[in-house]
């Protein structure tokens, strides 16, 4: 039987008009009413559109971390498997959930999610997927600590696969700041009055929180005396010349040296120090460690985005990538070669347990983020 | 249908575009921002639907919202007097120039080609510490050691200046070219000086351009939030940056909703007072 198409209607349509068969007010009004019913359905067929996958998108940290992307996974996902990737970038998990949240489902698909507090809030959000972990058989040569944490949140299925892993640490101008007074005065440098107008920090409420915790001497997963947190971020405050927003805009005021000391990712400390700056990078006793994944949204074609996570997690691509932005992958060293460069790369441990990291407790953060990311709001402004 | 029922028509259905535009994308959204500002925001970030003050009473009462606000009206009529005072003069330059009129508008619209993020960064690589401004201090040796001038609120002053300057320069010299150029030479063969007869004559006849213009640079001023970002200190935050913190941040879109319509607010009773006070009809009525 031959198939009738919307041509053929068409022709046969006119046909009949040219024969006399339809008045020209009957031919009009019925083109008319095919205009309407495609224009109508169009916005349904779009699901019936989606079974064939021409694209996937992804959303990331942009700088050095999408070029890495960009060169190393996605330009050889696509021309492995014909499937386009579209890579947008985000300034934080926040910001991007605002994004998600006001999109329609499928809209999004991939994201390099920080941390596992992230992960929980998407999760407790309903925007989580599950993974068919046969289609991603590198998964196996992941850290298995990486895996597991993730698997509690989301109760043993995993929407995402762990990628990389970094810390917040501090970073320093060594022209000005030491190794040795570093060293000796960790995270409290960032309330030391000696440089006033010359610190800065991230404007995020949890880098915030934590470092003011190590100030206080307080454990950063469990801060019992939260004034004497506020007080001391007021006092970084106070002392600071900017809230950095971006990684670029954190490596631009340090390699400018507009300013001396801040807390930095691992990964963009590198990147400058590679460049050429004389810049320290310190991880303070209970500094911030964290781990990236690659989170697949509710509503995403998966069966692509299980493809595309297998091929990032494929042991030459994903040393490809973190060699590119500089932060070790989620790749097991007992497990996988690792080359050359990763080893030296900050925050890495050899071992693949990462007993020496101290991840934030999703519970402890996510449980105060509405409060804690308020009042913070206030402090950042002078209150 | 006779005619008079066709031309009664006309207008509306020529307007119908325009104002199909404004419903769909300026009363619709505008309409759904109203009814998020009586939503909650439960604890994990979702939002609860229904009909809460909640919001509303948080943003009305609470001193913090009332001082962030009252520092953006101050600096947003900072910024318009610092474009009055720098734009009259440029205005005047250009409505009075001969033959060389086009490219000196075209001069002012340049920099609409560029992105107005870029435009605003451009002053971190003139005022920075190992900026243009900077080295051009040291090399002389003006100064022995770079200044600090970037992060502050005098530099968001200085980038709402550079982005709202256009506006008020191109709002003068519509007004000032409208003047006939004949009646200061009237007012001099009267007797006044030059300066008499700018003052009781060009500047009575430019002020509604003046005027439009220190609307439009206050009320865009007041609403911006890339400019203190880029270019302000940890404490120089404006309204915008609130709305965006709730919305963005705190994923609280119920308080970010009651929040920006009450800048929507307090932005409309300035201009309404402005239009009751200084309006177009009003001065042109008070002039002639």
């Amino acid at each position: 039987m031959k198939k009738i198409d919307n041509t053929i209607r068409y022709e046969r349509l006119r046909e009949r008009y040219m024969n006399g068969d339809l008045d020209r007010r009957s031919f009009l009004g019925l083109i008319g009413a095919a205009g309407l019913a495609y224009g109508v359905q169009t916005p349904f067929a779009r699901y019936a559109n989606a079974q064939t996958v021409g694209q996937v998108r992804f959303d990331g940290w942009g700088g050095v971390v999408s070029e890495a992307f960009r060169e190393y996974a996605f330009d050889p996902y696509t021309a492995d498997t014909g499937i386009e990737v579209v890579d947008g970038t985000f300034g934080g998990g926040d910001e991007y959930l605002s994004r998600v949240k006001a999109s329609q489902p499928g809209e999004y698909n991939i994201a390099h999610l920080s941390g596992v507090f992230d992960y929980a809030r998407y999760h407790n959000l309903g925007l989580s997927s599950e993974l068919n972990e046969a289609n991603i058989p590198n998964l196996e040569f992941v850290i298995p600590k990486l895996v597991e944490v993730f698997r509690k949140v989301s109760g043993g299925a995993l929407s995402c696969v762990p990628y990389d892993y970094g810390t917040t640490g501090l970073a320093y101008n060594r022209k000005y700041i030491s190794d040795e007074e570093m060293q000796q005065k960790g995270a409290k440098i960032l309330i030391d009055e000696a440089y006033k107008g010359k610190i800065a920090g991230w404007n995020d409420w949890r880098t915030r929180i934590w470092f003011a915790s190590l100030q206080t001497g307080q454990d950063p997963n469990g801060a019992t005396d939260m004034e004497a947190v506020w007080d001391a971020i007021r006092a970084h405050r106070d002392l600071s010349l900017k809230y950095w927003t971006s990684g670029a805009e954190l490596m631009s005021l340090l390699a400018e040296e507009e300013i001396y000391v801040t807390e930095g990712w691992s990964g963009r400390i590198y990147a400058l120090q590679e460049q050429g700056h004389d810049i320290g990078y310190y991880d303070p006793p209970n500094g911030y460690g964290w781990q990236e994944c690659l989170f697949v949204l509710k509503g995403s074609p998966m069966e692509a985005c299980e493809e595309l996570l297998n091929f990032m997690l494929a042991p030459e691509t994903s040393i490809a990538v973190a060699e590119g932005q500089n932060y070790p992958p989620a790749l097991d060293p007992n497990k996988v070669d690792l080359g050359s460069k990763i080893p030296t790369l900050p925050a890495f441990d050899p071992k693949g347990t990462l007993e020496g990291l101290t991840f934030a407790d999703p519970d402890y953060w996510n449980g105060n983020e509405a409060e804690w990311s308020k009042t913070f709001g206030r402090v950042q402004k002078g209150y | 249908m006779s005619v008079e029922v066709r031309e009664a028509r006309q207008p509306w259905i020529l307007l119908s575009p325009a104002l199909t535009a404004v419903a769909l994308l300026l009363l619709v959204p505008l309409c759904f921002i109203v009814v998020y500002s009586f939503w909650l925001r439960t604890a994990t970030g979702a939002d609860q639907p229904g009909f809460y003050l909640d919001n509303w009473a948080e943003a009305l009462t609470d001193p913090f919202y009332r001082d962030i606000l009252l520092n953006t009206l101050k600096i947003a009529a900072i910024t318009t007097l610092v474009c009055a005072v720098m734009g009259y003069p440029s205005a005047y330059f250009i409505a009075r120039s001969r033959g060389n009129k086009a490219i000196l508008l075209l001069l002012l619209m340049l920099p609409f080609w560029i992105s107005y993020i870029i435009r605003t960064m451009s002053w971190i690589n003139i005022l920075g510490v190992s900026g243009a401004l900077n080295g051009f201090l040291l090399w002389t040796g003006i100064v022995g050691e770079p200044i600090q001038m970037l992060y502050n609120e005098a530099t968001v002053i200085l980038g709402l200046v550079h982005f709202l300057l256009p506006f008020m320069i191109l709002n003068i010299f519509v007004s000032l070219d409208g003047i006939d150029v004949t009646l200061e030479d009237a007012a001099n063969s009267l007797g006044a000086t030059r300066w008499e007869a700018f003052l009781q004559v060009t500047l009575p006849l430019s002020l509604p351009g003046l005027a439009a213009g220190g609307l439009l640079c206050f009320v865009l001023g007041a609403g911006t939030y890339i400019t203190p970002l880029v270019l302000g200190g940890p404490t120089d935050a404006m309204f915008a940056n609130l709305v965006f913190e709730a919305i963005i941040t705190q994923l609280n879109w119920p308080l970010g909703s009651a929040l920006s319509l009450m800048l929507l607010v307090v932005l409309g009773i300035l201009v309404a007072i402005y239009n009751r006070y200084l309006g177009m009809a009003q001065l042109m009525k008070g002039l002639g």
